[in-house]
């Protein structure tokens, strides 16, 4: 009669709960006051630097605290200080307000119709800039589409920038790929794509190749908090640990995956960076609107990297303080000053505030080099516009059917031909 | 000069390009220490040493990303998918990023992996061991897709494959390894030895991608195949008595058109046979090519010969295997038309 409930089970079975679907939430949606009350925001200090060579046992709280340097208050301290010079202070700063600046006028150059696409970084400017500056010139990034300040960094042409997003007849990508998917292998940065996460496992074999040539450079790759959903993430993570690989694999938490928020992606049962646990992997949880904590835990992470101690996750905590893209409303799904009520502030007004503490900066010389990039920027608009903006310029049609072999086959050929051109 | 079955032939190749090319490396499930289910990487890794061929955990899609990213450094990898049937988890990989790279980059970047597949039906493997993919690859602009039929063209395609600077899908027709095989699947197995294409030279060479070899000259029709197909088709032509030409296509991207056009011209008629499913496979590919290129000399219509629009069924292998009965029986009826 096995197959028969007994009249303990039967009443086991009515004491149990209703089975309840669970489907996360924000705290706050439009019409709500902003609310952060699940964020995890340890003070500067509270959360301790390790050797380079610990043991990753060792390490295992890292994930759940908060590599911090810069306080409140715009000053300095804790462990993690990387008490940066004055010439990389400054380095930072510019390519932060270039990076926002550029972002600015070309948002509005998509709204006058000059582009078909725009995607700002504002809010994520202290990432790309901080690890652009501190990895070599060696070094190749795998990025997202939102760290423009790597670019920035190290002065790439913004005219280069300008003529790719207007798919004009100077664009560097011949009219082939989106705007602002750039490619650009002389300054680290490999070539991205509409599809988020499938470069994730690039960066790995990138960095597996390196080591197998017994050569020195290593690898930083991004991928965003719900993109982590995806199996690359997993993939990449794997491999990279079984190989110990020289790579740096970031996770820009930006609170908002287009209209999702962070907890579609299992934010409220875990940190993201808690995710290298289960790989053996460190995992370094950063304030990423920390120009300082960020190029302290890069530098950590490469030290361990170019040790041969292998890959570290770093999860960059920070906020998308625009829309996902010009074709996004993000007040329709979050209240519209959440922003501005972020724990973490603005990476641009933080590292500003630092330098003025510290004698540095002030707000006239502030005010003077952001006209100066505004300037600059609106330069190099002008000499794009010029070349032509979407529709009014593109490069020879010929170039739809160059490079998709090394040499074309009989039927790019043939299709060109057909075209008459 | 060697005879070789597939299996060595394959690891012949291997073994030519890790020796002369140090940016040459093997990794794939079970391909390291142990040399593959199939043996294709027997003895590479003790030869070479543990970096140059070594296992990858099970995981396809991490195996393509990692070797477009080795790729992408300036290494050659070639990277093993145990089955094609495996593969499909490495998709996107191979689609959205092997095969678009170096255009969506203008050429900064670039994949000159070859991924090696065993594929293919004949040996009782159910669904998952016997499928035939390559029109879903053929589809997709931007890779290539290689398919030998013999050891001395694997070894070359294979080579030729892994110096060129594209992506490659290598599927390898797991019913041949051993021996030939033309559908007579009741008869004793054969193998490889006094096979005139088992002669195989141990150095380097390479076959051409992209160029069509001529099996069996005639005159009546042209039967197109490629892979396992190929021995199937010989015997199909046998048993019909039409004086068949047979094109062994060797790689289906590229694609040797001109070797197509000018057979059927010749021939009036063609015959495509193939493995995989009817609809929506590489046939009506070439179908279409060969009447909208030859049309005013086709005396028939273009006939298609391949496995049924069902999943590959177990208990029914030679049901569903388009052995040479069925192509004997189109070669007839191209004749009445």
């Amino acid at each position: 009669m096995g197959h028969y409930p007994s009249s303990t089970s039967v009443e086991i079975m009515q004491n149990r709960p209703s089975l309840r679907l669970h489907i996360p939430e924000p705290v706050a949606r439009p019409g709500d006051a902003p609310a952060f009350d699940r964020s995890l925001i340890p003070e500067p200090g509270d959360t301790r630097r390790p050797e380079t060579t610990s043991a990753e046992a060792d390490m295992r709280d890292l994930p759940f605290g908060l590599v911090r340097v810069l306080d409140d208050s715009g000053e300095a301290s804790g462990p993690w200080n990387p008490k940066l010079p004055t010439e990389t202070l400054l380095a930072g700063l510019r390519a932060m307000l270039l990076t926002r600046a550029f972002d600015e006028r070309l948002f509005r150059a998509h709204r006058q119709g000059k582009t078909s696409f725009y995607m700002k970084s504002t809010g994520e400017e202290a990432i790309g800039a901080a690890q652009s500056l501190f990895l070599d010139r060696d070094d190749m990034c795998f990025p997202t589409y939102r760290v423009l300040s790597w670019l920035m960094a190290r002065n790439y042409p913004l005219i280069d920038l300008c003529n790719q997003i207007f798919s004009n007849e100077k664009d560097p990508l011949k009219g082939r790929q989106l705007p602002i998917l750039y490619s650009a292998r002389d300054y680290g940065f490999y070539s991205l794509s509409g599809n988020v996460g499938s470069r994730f496992g690039h960066a790995v074999g990138w960095a597996m190749a390196s080591a197998f040539k017994g050569g020195q450079s290593i690898a930083l790759a991004y991928i965003g908090e719900g993109t982590t959903a995806e199996g690359d993430f997993h993939e990449a993570l794997t491999f990279a640990s079984v190989y110990r690989a020289p790579v740096i694999l970031c996770v820009t938490n930006n609170q908002w995956a287009i209209s999702s928020f962070s907890g579609i992606a299992g934010a409220d049962e875990t940190t993201f960076a808690a995710k290298a646990l289960a790989y053996g992997l460190p995992g370094l949880r950063v304030d990423g609107n920390d120009f300082l904590a960020v190029w302290a835990a890069t530098e950590w992470a490469a030290e361990r990297a170019r040790m041969n101690l292998g890959a570290t996750l770093i999860e960059l905590y920070t906020y998308r303080a625009s829309g996902h893209s010009t074709s996004d409303d993000p007040t329709k799904y979050r209240p519209a000053d959440e922003a501005e009520a972020w724990p973490l502030g603005d990476p641009v007004e933080r590292l500003k505030t630092h330098m003025i503490g510290l004698g540095l900066w002030d707000e006239d010389r502030h005010a003077a080099l952001q006209a100066e990039l505004d300037a600059e920027v609106r330069a190099a608009v002008k000499e794009a516009e010029a070349v032509g903006t979407l529709g009014k310029s593109k490069p020879s049609v010929k170039e739809m059917f160059e490079g998709v072999f090394k040499d074309p086959d009989w039927r790019v050929v043939e299709q060109r031909r057909e075209l008459g051109i | 000069m060697p005879t070789m079955n597939m299996i060595q032939a394959l690891n012949s190749a291997l073994d030519v390009m890790l020796t002369e090319d140090p940016n040459t490396l093997i990794f794939g499930e079970d391909v390291g220490y142990f040399g593959g289910v199939f043996r294709v990487t027997d003895g590479l890794q003790k030869k070479h040493g543990l970096t140059r061929c070594f296992d990858a955990p099970i995981s396809e899609g991490g195996i393509v990303a990692t070797a477009i990213g080795m790729g992408a450094f300036g290494l050659r990898p070639i990277p093993e998918i145990q089955f094609a049937d495996y593969i499909l988890p490495a998709f996107d990989q191979l689609v959205s990023e092997a095969a678009r790279l170096r255009y969506r980059s203008n050429g900064e970047f670039w994949a000159p992996i070859t991924v090696r597949s065993p594929y293919g039906g004949g040996i009782f493997g159910g669904q998952t061991h016997s499928q035939s993919p390559e029109a879903i690859f053929a589809h997709i602009t931007g890779l290539k897709t290689v398919i030998p039929s013999n050891p001395y063209d694997a070894k070359g395609l294979l080579i030729a494959s892994i110096e060129d600077d594209d992506p490659v899908i290598f599927l390898e027709p797991k019913r041949l390894y051993n021996g030939p095989f033309d559908g007579r699947h009741e008869q004793a197995l054969k193998t490889w030895a006094g096979d005139p294409m088992a002669e195989v030279p141990a150095g380097r060479y390479t076959v051409p991608l992209g160029k069509a070899a001529i099996v069996r000259e005639g005159t009546e029709a042209t039967v197109l195949a490629y892979g396992t197909m190929v021995h199937v088709a010989l015997a199909g032509i046998e048993d019909s008595g039409v004086d068949a030409e047979l094109i062994d296509l060797r790689s289906i991207v590229p694609l040797d058109v001109d070797a197509i056009v000018a057979s059927v011209k010749k021939t009036g008629r063609c015959v495509i046979l193939h493995e995989a499913s009817r609809f929506g496979g590489f046939g009506g590919e070439l179908s279409a090519l060969v009447q909208e290129r030859c049309f005013y000399h086709l005396k028939s219509a273009v006939q298609r010969v391949a496995g049924w629009d069902t999943p590959y069924p177990h208990a029914f292998e030679w049901d569903y295997f388009p052995g040479p009965a069925r192509l004997a029986a189109a070669l007839k009826r191209t004749m009445e038309d």
